[in-house]
């Protein structure tokens, strides 16, 4: 049998979960404004994806305040250490049922896979989208900030809308790759209880083959 | 009623009893006689009134440099005015003026009437230049008693029937407006604001405000308050000023898109149909017995007649959309046409997403087919209409004679060949203002398919799209859910595969 750990503290999960809630629902809309389909109607969309915009902008405010004052930020320092192996796991050793190369602890819970992946949603896709996002929102006031002469409104639609497909890209990946636990819920139930069984190679959950 | 006076009451709160006032007190017989009698107090009405767009039916365009008036434009109704004089001047405010080429002189002239009738029953003859119709001068002593301010019955005499029959012309004006709803205008509703024209359409000095051959197509001035006041109450912002929205994104459209726009979602709201098509081509075919004709549709509207040809109608009609800054070239009878580009503007309208003066505009499109000359590449002047004149076509039917008289009597040069030109006319939606609950809803335009999917140049959220970024898009996120769910069948038949396959120690 594995240990139990304690990976996800209690504002760690809440972040996760209601930043998920917020990036769902900003996408379901945004999409909707960017008229992909019709669900809600335009108003309610960019009604729901402005107060969404706001409630994620606060939630980072205060993520950024924790991984800074908590030092949980080097949790996302891109390694080299294992990385071939993590791929490797993925491409090859996940099918014949070998376990996971990376060994998590609280101190580094994330392989260096999932370092790099969310290292760059939060360096490059996030930015991306809302420093688009708030323009596109404060649109009319740039010719008061002396903006109007340096933007186009096509082109900041056009970066939103390429984040946005970057996230929904990351974000079907990411909720896959949440089942290649050991069983494949094992991932949800850590990320809502904060206890993942930590599994050595030797108690591996599959036999080899 | 939020504390505004009505109509009824401004008359009643007046002042003046017109009907005690001793130089009323005897039998009219003429309109210039009536005239006479209200300058015997009023005594600088008349010099007011001689110096308007109203009797002088010219207007000097400041912006485009081009004289314009209905002695000068043609439009694409019943084409120019000269040599049909007696029959365009009766809607003019003058008694009498028989030949527009000269300016109409005589205080006497000025119908002080058809403005400040508050019976509702005095009428202008048909060509009859401006005089009053049998009944009216019958009646004249009666209405001259009870002479006040100006109703929307008085303006609608002229502005509800422009282009030949109530409604045709403009498509938010007809005599639906006398006694609106609040469905079909928020400020004209009898039952609630009540507003006569003059409400916006303010004056001093008898110069009404607000005008379509240089429209105000964005005030920027605001609400109009003393003191600060442009001299135009006859914008929606006179009154509501540029951000009228508690909506802080409704606000933000306010400066490129104008309050009609959104506000008024269809014209012709009032079950009068409005001319959107005119075809003077078909005019001129006569029956079996040598008999003009008309025919009626299966809706009851006149679709043809002999003297003027072929027509549509509509009702409820989507406008169409345009970026507009208020100026407006006329295609006048002394410009060359492109008849290789068909239709030819009769009125061209500027404006762009670049000019920051211009806003999106709602217009009723006109469509015509118009007599022109085929060598000289000129809009004609037709002889239409003339009392037992057998040159005008109305009467005789033909185009020869009647554009050879029409062009002389104008001074204009005819190469003697003639035909028909397609044409468009724009006109300017900003009447039958409907409650906001019926106002357009975003996605009337923020749609790939919606109202403004013609309108290019600039960037519109829920319209405009990347074609390379939407299928990279759906490369992307389908490339990953194909991936994703590859991975996972070939997980779980490996698992099952395993399980089967023995090894299945301890």
């Amino acid at each position: 049998m594995g240990r139990r750990i304690h990976l996800y503290s209690k504002f760690e999960r809440f972040w996760h979960w209601s930043q998920a809630l917020l990036i769902i629902t900003m996408g379901v809309t945004g999409f909707e404004i960017h008229g992909a389909y019709h669900l809600v109607g335009f108003k309610a969309a960019v009604d729901f994806h402005t107060t969404a915009a706001w409630a994620l902008i606060a939630l980072w405010i205060f993520a950024i305040f924790w991984h800074l004052t908590t030092g949980a930020w080097k949790q996302y320092v891109p390694t080299r250490e294992k990385l071939l192996s993590v791929a490797k796991f993925y491409a090859v050793g996940v099918f014949r049922g070998k376990p996971h190369p990376y060994e998590r602890t609280t101190h580094r819970k994330l392989n260096p896979l999932q370092r790099l992946a969310y290292l760059a949603f939060k360096l490059v896709m996030a930015p991306m989208l809302w420093i688009t996002g708030l323009l596109y929102m404060f649109y009319n006031e740039w010719p008061a900030w002396g903006l109007a002469a340096y933007l186009d409104l096509a082109t900041v639609a056009l970066v939103h809308v390429t984040g946005a497909i970057l996230i929904a890209t990351f974000l079907v990946v990411h909720v896959y790759m949440g089942t290649l636990g050991a069983t494949p819920w094992e991932h949800f139930k850590s990320m809502l209880t904060g206890w993942e069984e930590v599994h050595s190679r030797d108690d591996g959950a599959e036999p080899s083959a | 009623m939020g504390g505004l006076p009505t109509v009824a009451s401004d008359v009643t709160s007046s002042t003046a009893d017109h009907t005690k006032f001793k130089d009323l007190q005897r039998t009219f017989a003429s309109g210039p006689e009536v005239t006479r009698a209200c300058l015997g107090c009023h005594t600088e009405a008349a010099k007011h009134l001689m110096r308007t767009q109203h009797w002088r039916w010219e207007f000097d365009n400041k912006l485009t440099g081009q004289k314009l008036g209905k002695r000068h434009v043609v439009n694409s109704f019943c084409g120019a005015t000269a040599s049909n004089d007696s029959y365009c001047t009766a809607c003019h405010v003058g008694y009498g003026w028989k030949d527009l080429r000269k300016e109409h002189q005589g205080e006497d002239n000025v119908d002080c009437l058809i403005c400040h009738d508050t019976t509702a029953t005095y009428r202008k003859g048909e060509g009859a230049a401006g005089m009053p119709d049998a009944t009216s001068v019958a009646n004249l002593t009666e209405i001259a008693r009870k002479v006040g301010k100006t109703q929307r019955h008085n303006c609608g005499n002229c502005h509800f029937h422009g282009g030949g029959a109530n409604g045709a012309k403009h498509g938010d004006l007809d005599n639906s407006l006398i006694t609106p709803s609040f469905y079909l205008d928020v400020h004209m509703d009898d039952m609630g604001l009540n507003f006569a024209c003059s409400r916006c359409h303010g004056s001093a000095a008898h110069q009404v405000q607000g005008s379509r051959y240089a429209t105000t197509a964005r005030d920027t001035h605001g609400i109009d308050a003393p003191g600060r006041d442009d001299g135009n109450h006859a914008t929606c912002e006179s009154c509501h000023g540029a951000v009228p929205h508690q909506n802080r994104k409704l606000n933000h459209h306010t400066d490129r898109v104008a309050c009609q726009t959104c506000h008024i979602p269809e014209f012709a709201r009032g079950s009068v149909p409005t001319k959107t098509l005119w075809d003077w081509s078909t005019a001129g075919r006569l029956d079996g017995d040598g008999k003009p004709y008309s025919t009626v549709d299966p809706r009851g509207y006149e679709v043809y007649t002999s003297k003027k040809g072929t027509f549509d109608w509509g009702r409820n009609v989507t406008p169409e959309y345009r970026w507009y800054n208020g100026r407006i070239r006329y295609t006048l009878v002394t410009d060359r046409l492109d008849d290789t580009r068909q239709p030819v503007p009769i009125n061209a309208i500027e404006g762009g997403p670049s000019d920051p003066d211009a806003r999106i505009w709602p217009f009723k499109v006109m469509l015509g087919k118009q007599v022109y000359d085929t060598q000289r590449k000129t809009l004609l002047v037709n002889h239409i209409a003339g009392k037992g004149d057998p040159t005008a076509f109305w009467n005789g039917f033909d185009w020869a004679t009647s554009l050879r008289v029409g062009t002389e009597y104008a001074g204009q040069p005819f190469s003697g060949q003639w035909g028909f030109v397609e044409t468009t006319m724009l006109w300017p939606i900003t009447h039958m203002v409907a409650p906001k609950d019926k106002a357009l809803a975003c996605d009337a335009c923020h749609s790939r398919d919606g109202r403004l999917k013609d309108l290019s140049g600039f960037h519109m959220p829920g319209r405009d799209y990347n074609r390379f970024l939407e299928w990279l898009g759906f490369l992307l996120v389908g490339g990953a859910l194909f991936g994703v769910l590859g991975h996972a069948a070939a997980r779980a038949i490996l698992a099952v595969r395993r399980r089967k396959g023995g090894g299945h120690g301890a």
